[in-house]
């Protein structure tokens, strides 16, 4: 499915209650199966516009455009599972997939041996994996990652990062994925959007013309240095 | 399908034996101490165990103890049920609800302070000496009670899995049953056991004085009549009905609800 985001502001209250802008000027639109990664540093308004894509705010000026009827599954950056549901409950409680198709995802995030666990039985590592597993279950044509792989250790991020994708490939979901991290973002998407420092503007959007490893390391280097530089000029 | 196995009696381990007896000393004691005591006691005040054994047994034999219990389950059920139906429903949309929170609660306020005597005479002068009138007066005494707990408990509702449910798109109900209900039932399970013991005690005092049978009644009989053996013959098998329902029923079903806590539970 195509999405398209028009914010033009978007005010938060902090917590003295008084209000800031968060996002300011951020308009995109991402064609049907497009992998895009939505980089800028912390506190920048990624997550705030994770949450206005995925309908979970809709207090802000501008539009978003996309299908009355489409699916959308969400990795948030916690896993949010139900601590007294199995994790074979978890999935099959948002599932619209058939028995297979559940098999066929939680064998792709070797989860397997896992499905009669509790969530609090779970390492976060394992309980993310569940998290993505859930996403996927409900065969969505809307994918949203907010940070899927932060806080984990290099090597576990690396192998589901391969994982995530694969999924995201054969699926063809339109996929929209939160990073902080410039080197994940060429490895991962086809497409990639900048914010600037709170309040967040779009302050770059550049396609990867070779996604996805198909680029030379030169190539990606002289990318991540391209983008460093954008960020930094920003400010962050 | 979902899989709901209460267990009722705790499974017997060696050293239960042991513990079981030590909690059954006190008991002894007092038993001892009571039989020594009718003993010295003008007569007519404190009637030894035997003799109450004996009246309960003849009650038992009319019927009358079954009769008059049965009544006094039933307002405690009846009563018991609509608190906490009430209570819950109430409590929840405070705990969701600023405005309904405002709204209710210095009605909650006084109600939980107002003493449950105050209740009962009222509901029987206001509505009659009716059934009804019973009832709701018991009732009316818990669901202060029930509403405080269940507000805690909506309010403590983990928003972030309220955002899961609504973004994955759950029905109502499934989001009743999955994540809101597992979420509140250790705090229905905290007021059915406060509550339980608080309706039975109120429901005696209802009985007492407005109606016309029941374990209260009999009670307030034995009263007029100073009929001491008569009063402990309906108050002590009355209380141990109680103390099983709690221990047998309410304590593994708060036990059950909860069992997810626990690390590697269920």
């Amino acid at each position: 499915m195509e999405l398209e985001v028009s914010i033009s502001r978007k005010t938060l209250e902090t917590a003295s209650g008084q209000t800031r802008d968060i996002l300011r000027d951020v308009a995109f639109t991402l064609r049907q199966g497009e992998v895009c990664a939505l980089l800028g540093p912390s506190g920048c308004g990624k997550t705030t516009l994770m949450r206005i894509v995925a309908r979970l705010d809709t207090a802000f000026e501008g539009r978003l455009v996309l299908p009355s009827r489409n699916k959308t599954g969400m990795v948030f950056q916690e896993p949010r599972l139900l601590p007294w549901r199995s994790v074979a409950q978890n999935l099959r409680l948002v599932g619209t997939s058939s028995e297979g198709e559940l098999t066929e995802i939680v064998a792709a995030l070797h989860l397997s041996k896992h499905l009669d666990h509790f969530p609090g039985e779970l390492s976060l590592g394992l309980a993310r994996r569940v998290a993505i597993a859930r996403a996927f279950a409900v065969k969505p044509d809307l994918l949203l990652l907010d940070e899927p792989f932060v806080s984990l250790d290099a090597a576990l991020a690396v192998r589901l990062r391969e994982e995530l994708l694969t999924l995201v490939l054969t699926r063809k979901a339109t996929t929209l994925i939160v990073t902080h991290d410039v080197g994940e973002a060429i490895a991962i998407a086809d497409r990639i959007i900048v914010l600037s420092p709170a309040p967040g503007r779009l302050i770059a959007d550049r396609t990867i013309e070779a996604p996805r490893g198909a680029m030379t390391d030169a190539r990606a280097a002289k990318m991540k240095e391209t983008i460093r530089s954008v960020m930094a000029n920003a400010g962050g | 399908m979902r899989r709901l196995t209460i267990r009722l009696v705790p499974a017997w381990r060696p050293g239960r034996t042991k513990a079981l007896l030590i909690r059954l000393m006190p008991l002894l004691l007092l038993l001892a101490a009571w039989q020594m005591s009718s003993r010295l006691a003008s007569p007519g005040t404190l009637p030894p165990p035997l003799a109450v054994v004996s009246v309960i047994a003849t009650e038992v034999w009319s019927g009358a103890l079954f009769l008059n219990f049965g009544v006094t389950l039933a307002r405690v059920a009846a009563s018991f049920a609509l608190a906490m139906v009430l209570g819950t429903a109430l409590g929840v949309a405070m705990g969701r609800n600023k405005t309904i929170d405002r709204l209710f609660d210095p009605v909650v306020i006084v109600l939980l302070n107002l003493p449950a005597l105050v209740i009962i005479v009222l509901a029987y002068i206001w509505i009659g000496l009716t059934e009804a009138a019973a009832i709701g007066a018991v009732a009316l005494n818990k669901l202060p009670n029930t509403a405080v707990t269940l507000r805690e408990g909506a309010r403590s509702l983990d928003k972030n899995l309220d955002e899961m449910a609504q973004l994955f798109g759950l029905s109502w109900r499934t989001k009743a049953r999955e994540v809101v209900l597992p979420q509140l039932a250790p705090y229905i399970a905290a007021a059915m056991r406060s509550g339980l013991s608080l309706v039975w005690k109120i429901v005696l005092v209802v009985e007492l004085l407005g109606r016309s049978n029941g374990v209260g009644f009999e009670i307030g009989i034995a009263f007029q009549l100073f009929d001491v053996t008569r009063l402990l013959a309906y108050a002590l098998p009355f209380v141990g009905l109680m103390l099983a329902i709690e221990t047998l029923v309410v304590q593994p079903f708060e036990q059950h609800v909860s069992r997810w806590r626990r690390p590697h539970g269920a």
